[in-house]
């Protein structure tokens, strides 16, 4: 060890790197958007004091095609367009034809779909005319 | 000598756990004394401290800022109760293509290689798609490339009636198309920007060469 007096100094400065590296990486920004075509509904949640409903077309759009949806369920190319309340969708429509515990969870699991951060106005999430036109409530 | 090399290769197995090159430059720059191999590493990527205004690509979105878990993505609520039993996108987009633009992963692609398989329709597995192939060539002013609208690509998610005949009357030269609708979200906007890949990509649509003088040999895309 003699012969490298200046080892410890060596590891000290490492050790500290390392520290300074994970802390660094620990602190991601967070206030950063969602998946690219996410949406938001949030017609009547905030009123009833539900968090917004959020639906994740890329998770949809791996296990159904478009048609599925768009044509045989009705929904409108829309965000917020469908006018979707809990009353039509435990009646079978929309969500409702899947989200029904045969095809997909039904509807007890409320936190899973109303999961978004309150007051997150209705939109297409990092669509070009959100980017564009619409600043998403103020907050980015 | 023995002794040293370990230590040495610190910095490189904390880059390796961490696979955060930006972090690690900018930290590489600030600690370049402390250790000798880190500095090679600081060229690699751009430092990106939040608050520097000259920080190149400043309003784009860094890669390791793509695909984040639904705790991390800025619109779920990161204490709802079952925010963190949603599904990460990375872990399901790993086996698909990927493209440069949208959510990254490349659709057609994924649906074309059979690395996803959605359902035609809702509960039989077994439904197929009525597939069209037919292009459609829409001459464009100015200078950029014609497009060829692809019915192949749009008829193996999409039925008839999504967009035929709210959208797109299906007549020839019934449509006014511009960009400016496109990027306000109506005709091909409806979709592309949204879910389906975005404006940025314009050679992917405006893929046919012009006849003329612009054109070097005359166009062999269909």
């Amino acid at each position: 060890m003699k012969q490298f007096p200046w080892a410890t100094s060596v590891r000290r400065g490492l050790a500290a790197l390392f520290f300074a590296v994970m802390a660094v990486a620990l602190w991601a920004p967070i206030d950063s958007r969602a998946e690219y075509g996410d949406v938001v509904i949030n017609n009547y949640a905030d009123a009833a004091g539900m968090r917004p409903a959020i639906f994740p077309h890329w998770f949809h759009r791996i296990r159904f095609r478009c048609k599925v949806c768009h044509a045989d369920l009705g929904f409108q190319f829309k965000a917020g367009g469908n006018e979707i309340t809990m009353l039509k969708i435990i009646d079978g429509q929309f969500c409702g034809a899947c989200h029904n515990g045969e095809i997909a969870w039904s509807v007890e699991n409320c936190d899973l779909c109303h999961s978004g951060k309150p007051n997150t106005p209705t939109q297409v999430h990092e669509s070009t005319i959100q980017k564009l036109a619409i600043p998403v409530g103020g907050k980015k | 000598m023995i002794r040293r090399i370990p230590t040495l290769l610190l910095p490189f197995f904390a880059a390796a756990l961490l696979g955060s090159t930006p972090a690690i430059a900018q930290d590489a720059k600030t600690k370049a004394a402390a250790a000798a191999p880190a500095p090679a590493a600081a060229p690699a990527a751009a430092p990106a401290p939040a608050g520097d205004v000259n920080r190149f690509n400043r309003l784009l979105k860094p890669a390791n800022q793509r695909n984040l878990p639904p705790t991390q993505d800025g619109i779920h609520d990161p204490t709802g109760e079952g925010t963190s039993a949603l599904m990460p996108p990375l872990s399901a987009f790993e086996s698909l293509p990927r493209s440069n633009a949208g959510n990254r992963v490349n659709w057609v692609k994924a649906l074309e290689d059979k690395a996803i398989n959605p359902r035609w329709d809702r509960l039989d597995p077994n439904a197929a798609p009525v597939v069209m192939d037919l292009n459609i060539v829409r001459e464009v002013k100015g200078s950029m490339p014609d497009v060829v609208y692809p019915h192949k690509q749009h008829t193996m998610w999409l039925d008839c009636s999504n967009c035929h005949p709210a959208i797109f009357i299906p007549q020839k030269g019934a449509n006014q198309i511009s960009m400016a609708a496109i990027l306000l979200g109506q005709k091909c906007g409806v979709c592309h920007g949204k879910v389906a890949f975005p404006v940025s990509e314009c050679r992917i649509c405006h893929s046919k060469k012009k006849d003329g003088p612009i054109a070097r040999s005359a166009s062999s895309q269909q």
